[in-house]
């Protein structure tokens, strides 16, 4: 089963590369972006006996920094 | 050609065959080489192997003339490097590579495979690599796409290099209107290996098993080799896919477990999967070792499904190696490829057939025999015209103000601080680098010793363009003052040949006359080629049929010898009070001077002549004054003329200097064979020894010339503005 | 003194870590691999060296984090055992939980390669005890991510205990509070992006790297 795992930074801590983005798309002439965020998807192709609980140890463990990050699991409906 | 079994019975049409990239006429010499029709495989490895890239049709005759011998040569073009003796039973490792296309097409994953590119063909010798170096050339800065192919060759390059953890120590950037379509990445790699274990490419051994290490084979690059061999058209933007990813962690896995294994004596052959990958290094291990092959290509690793035999040989992934192992070594090699979390697989054996062959799910996909694949290969004499001698300059332009013109020339995009740069390279891994970015050249220690390796990348492009024979003769020339100015005693070069369409006479013609220049000159420098690459087609055709080719760029990689690392010279003045003069005569040759272009905006007049005998004897005596500790600074006169080089001492010591009356065009012309030095008033030069001029004194925090103070910080913050304001950062 | 090099896969500065662990306490070090689970006997330090363990993929350090060996260094650091991480191995460190805090992206995005001037905001650790406070040395550094970030209330703790031990002496990185390097509160772990182990002998530019380790040699008795 196909899970994905949305890593971003927590709110306040700084993300450079989001403000680099934000920059390069206002000088491409786009308007209207008023904040930039970048984050990482992580995809899990996971056996149906996988809980919730071990995908969120998971996160806690290793695919996510709990200092710096939030994640959020999204799990393919079977 | 979704399976096997449509590709071995698909039929060859000619718009198949020119889809590879191969000629009627090519085509024919494959239909004597096999005696039959090939199949899609076949087609497609004789595309590759015969494709510009692989075969150098074009220009393989004219670089049998280059000087590649020397005592001092320990193996010369060939292999994947050139091998130089460095004493002591140690070798210097080196070559420079082009990697233009692809950079153009993906800036980032184009100079970063580079990267890895040359990495490999330096430590699949048997070196740990020590040094990267690269030769760039971008398109005029106001031109739309040049500050993102800044960025990203940049940081390509830095993020292959960084984390492999091989100091970048120094490099070369141009910038002109011919490369804004073109541009041109070229890296260079620096290691060093015991004499003794130094492994060549050629297979031998009937039965011995032919082993495939690295990473999996996925469908990146498919093509790449005839790419890198096609005229740029307008649709070369959507060629995108074919671009290869690198990785730098698996390069260092790779880097530390080849080291590993080679530690043993279990290593017969071994080659890098280049360009062309699987098809190359099997077929150049299989022919420099007159043998034959046999590859069972169930066996490859591949990275995605129902990969075909077509796509397995013609795959440009990187991180991959090919070896021709002892037998009964693979489960000890195995092992250490293991260790390093690598695949490891006996892909095939050796044969005594003089023929390839691949076998896939059962059958033979390809059977080609490598005599005629590699005899029958075209080898053209293209038709070339000499470029046309240009008329000596009439009317040289007056300037009213020199320190007007030196601030100027100081932030133009050719003399501009590089630092932006060199900042995001790691130039410092190792622990070794004695002599950082932003010299005449770098230095690095041979680790555990008092020896140091110089090395520097040069090549004048605009001077190639006004006179090719010059041109040529020109980078080698600098590049022998560079590593004389730190104290190097020069050993051999490689070099990377960046020319247009070669099919034009007039562009063969700047190919042969460059050759003809760096020939006399590496003759009279002793300074063999040992290495190198050809990019020809670095040429853009727009929907007018306008075609612009790059500059002739010979670009020039050399490396010299340091016995005592502590007697190494630097630019940077070294206190107050010290002479300052240069050494060798200065004629008021301006034409192709940068002084010209970026003040007067013109492009015209012969280069500075170059006389080697004054290149060899000035080098000589500079050398000898280093050596003899009778001077305290020293840096080589080239681009933008002494004035220019005068205050790169002045803002590398930050210190200044008082200097006597000078016109401009004493203060700018370009000519050759001078270094600038410092010595102590206590200690002057001998005059009859060195043909030497004083023309200043070191002090103060200004250059003042002719009455008039340009403060340092005005200087420097010139210099430093091109690249702040070019990438905004 | 016994000192030990962790070896991760994509380490590149555990050569010029063990050259400066030889200078300092006279022996060569142990270079101990990530997959071991057991340190060598009576090892007095351990080093963490820079480079790119796993790439720096997922976030840096994070992959080798998890390496069997970071068990057995944690149990060392546990019983005051001396632990040295110098840029990745500082990335290592943090995100093992043996340093507050984490490394983000440098603030300017680009990878920085240079020298920096730092401060000594204490000297009263072992591993600064070569400098004095407040004195100004010279490092370079080389990282991409280097960007220190903990919460205010992390921050005002390690400042208030005085666990601060560099503060970059100019805007580097974006670093919160212009911190370099950190020690824990016992004191026997450091985390340092720049490289004092770059900084070792004359031929580098400069000698301010090698007397960090002199001083903790020396500290550490």
């Amino acid at each position: 089963m196909k899970t994905r795992i949305h890593v971003t930074l927590k709110n306040g801590v700084l993300d450079p590369q989001g403000k680099a983005i934000h920059h390069a798309l206002e000088s491409l002439g786009f308007e209207g972006v008023n904040d930039v965020r970048q984050g990482k998807l992580i995809e899990l192709d996971l056996d149906d006996s996988v809980s919730d609980a071990d995908i969120e140890a998971m996160c806690r463990k290793l695919l996510a920094n709990m200092v710096i990050e939030n994640f959020e699991i999204e799990r393919e409906a079977a | 050609m979704s399976d096997t079994a449509s590709e071995s019975q698909q039929s060859i049409t000619p718009e198949i065959v020119a889809e590879h990239g191969l000629a009627p006429d090519e085509y024919d010499r494959i239909l004597s080489a096999l005696g039959r029709e090939p199949n899609i495989v076949e087609l497609g490895i004789f595309s590759v192997m015969w494709s510009e890239h692989c075969s150098y049709k074009s220009s393989r005759r004219h670089l049998k003339k280059l000087p590649t011998e020397g005592p001092q040569v320990i193996c010369g073009p060939g292999e994947n490097a050139g091998v130089v003796d460095i004493g002591d039973g140690q070798a210097a490792i080196f070559k420079m590579e082009s990697h233009n296309h692809p950079s153009f097409i993906e800036p980032y994953q184009g100079a970063a495979t580079g990267v890895g590119g040359i990495l490999r063909d330096v430590f699949t010798m048997g070196a740990r690599p020590v040094a990267n170096m690269n030769a760039l050339r971008f398109g005029r800065p106001d031109h739309p796409k040049t500050r993102h192919l800044v960025s990203g060759v940049v940081a390509g390059i830095g993020g292959y290099g960084n984390c492999v953890g091989v100091p970048t120590v120094g490099g070369e950037v141009n910038f002109h209107s011919a490369y804004d379509t073109n541009i041109l990445v070229n890296a260079m790699t620096v290691g060093i290996a015991d004499t003794d274990k130094i492994f060549y490419s050629a297979a031998s051994g009937v039965g011995n098993p032919i082993v495939y290490v690295g990473s999996k084979t996925g469908r990146d690059g498919i093509h790449g080799a005839t790419m890198a061999s096609a005229e740029f058209d307008e649709d070369s933007e959507d060629k995108r896919p074919t671009v290869q990813v690198g990785d730098p962690f698996t390069e260092k896995l790779l880097i530390e477990a080849c080291l590993e294994l080679m530690a043993s004596d279990a290593i017969v052959a071994i080659q890098d999967m280049g360009a062309a990958g699987l098809t190359s290094s099997s077929v150049e291990m299989a022919t420099n070792g007159e043998v034959g092959i046999i590859l069972d290509m169930d066996k490859v690793p591949c990275r995605e499904e129902g990969m075909t035999p077509y796509e397995m040989m013609l795959s440009e992934s990187q991180e991959r190696m090919l070896m021709v192992l002892e037998p009964g070594r693979e489960d000890m090699a195995r092992a250490i490829f293991e260790k390093w979390e690598l695949d490891f697989a006996v892909i095939g054996e050796v044969t005594d057939t003089r023929h390839m062959i691949l076998t896939f799910e059962g059958e033979t996909v390809c059977d080609i025999p490598l005599g005629p694949l590699a005899a029958d290969a075209p080898n053209y004499d293209r038709p070339h015209v000499p470029t046309p001698k240009a008329a000596p300059l009439t009317d040289i332009p007056e300037s009213t103000d020199i320190g007007a013109d030196l601030l100027t020339l100081m932030a133009s995009p050719d003399l501009a601080s590089r630092r932006w740069i060199w900042e995001q390279y790691d130039h410092m891994v190792m622990a070794d680098t004695i002599q950082r970015p932003g010299g005449d050249a770098a230095v690095v220690r041979v680790h555990g010793t008092s020896k140091g390796l110089a090395i520097s990348t040069d090549c004048t492009p605009r001077y190639c363009k006004a006179d090719p024979v010059e041109g040529g003769k020109q980078a080698i020339a600098e590049c022998y003052r560079n590593l004389s100015a730190v104290g190097a005693k020069p050993l051999a070069t490689t070099d990377c040949m960046n020319f247009g369409n070669p099919e034009k006479p007039e562009i063969m013609g700047q190919f042969v006359g460059c050759i003809e220049g760096m020939t006399e000159a590496c003759a009279a420098l002793d300074m063999p080629i040992v290495s190198g690459n050809v990019s020809l087609y670095n040429e853009t055709t727009d929907s007018d049929g306008k075609a612009t080719p790059v500059l002739p760029t010979p670009a020039i990689g050399g490396i010299g010898l340091l016995h005592d690392i502590e007697k190494m010279a630097t630019v940077a003045f070294k206190a107050e009070g010290e002479c300052l003069a240069v050494i060798g005569a200065s004629y008021p040759d301006i034409g192709q001077s940068l002084w010209l272009r970026e003040i007067h905006g013109r492009e015209d007049g012969p280069p500075p002549r170059v006389d080697l005998k004054d290149e060899k004897l000035h080098g000589d005596i500079v050398r000898r004054l280093i050596d003899e500790g009778a001077v305290t600074a020293v840096h080589d006169i080239s681009d933008g003329g002494l004035l220019v080089a005068v205050t790169e001492m002045a803002l590398a010591g930050n210190i200044g200097i008082e200097l006597d009356a000078m016109d401009a065009a004493f203060a700018f012309n370009e000519c050759q064979a001078r270094y600038l030095v410092t010595y102590r008033t206590d200690a002057p030069l001998d005059r009859n020894a060195v043909p030497f001029e004083k023309i200043g004194t070191v002090g103060g925090d200004a250059v003042r010339v002719n009455g008039a103070d340009i403060p340092l910080a005005d200087l420097r913050a010139a210099n430093e503005s091109f690249f702040e304001n070019l990438m905004g950062r | 003194m016994k000192s030990a090099v962790i070896v991760f896969p994509g380490s590149n500065c555990d050569r010029d870590m063990a050259v400066a662990l030889e200078q300092a306490t006279g022996a060569k070090p142990h270079m101990v691999w990530h997959r071991e689970t057991e340190l060598p006997d009576g090892i007095g330090l351990i080093a963490l060296p820079g480079g790119f363990s796993y790439g720096d993929y997922l976030r840096s350090g994070a992959i080798g984090a998890n390496s069997p060996i970071m068990r057995e260094v944690k149990a060392a650091a546990d019983r005051g055992v001396a632990v040295l991480g110098v840029c990745n191995g500082f990335q290592l460190l943090t995100e093992a939980g043996l340093l507050p805090g984490a490394l983000l992206r440098n603030a300017g995005i680009d990878f920085i390669c240079r020298d920096v001037a730092l401060k000594v905001a204490s000297s009263q650790t072992a591993f600064t005890s070569g400098y004095q406070s407040d004195e100004t040395i010279t490092i370079p550094v080389a990282h991409h991510d280097g960007n220190y970030f903990a919460d205010n209330d992390t921050l005002d703790r390690i400042e208030g205990e005085g666990h601060v031990a560099f503060r970059y002496d100019e805007s580097v990185n974006g670093s919160a509070r212009n911190i370099a390097g950190i020690v824990n509160a016992a004191g026997n772990v450091l985390g340092m992006m720049p490289h004092p182990e770059r900084m070792i002998e004359p031929a580098h530019g400069g000698s301010d790297g090698k007397r960090l380790f002199d001083g903790l040699v020396q500290a550490l008795g």
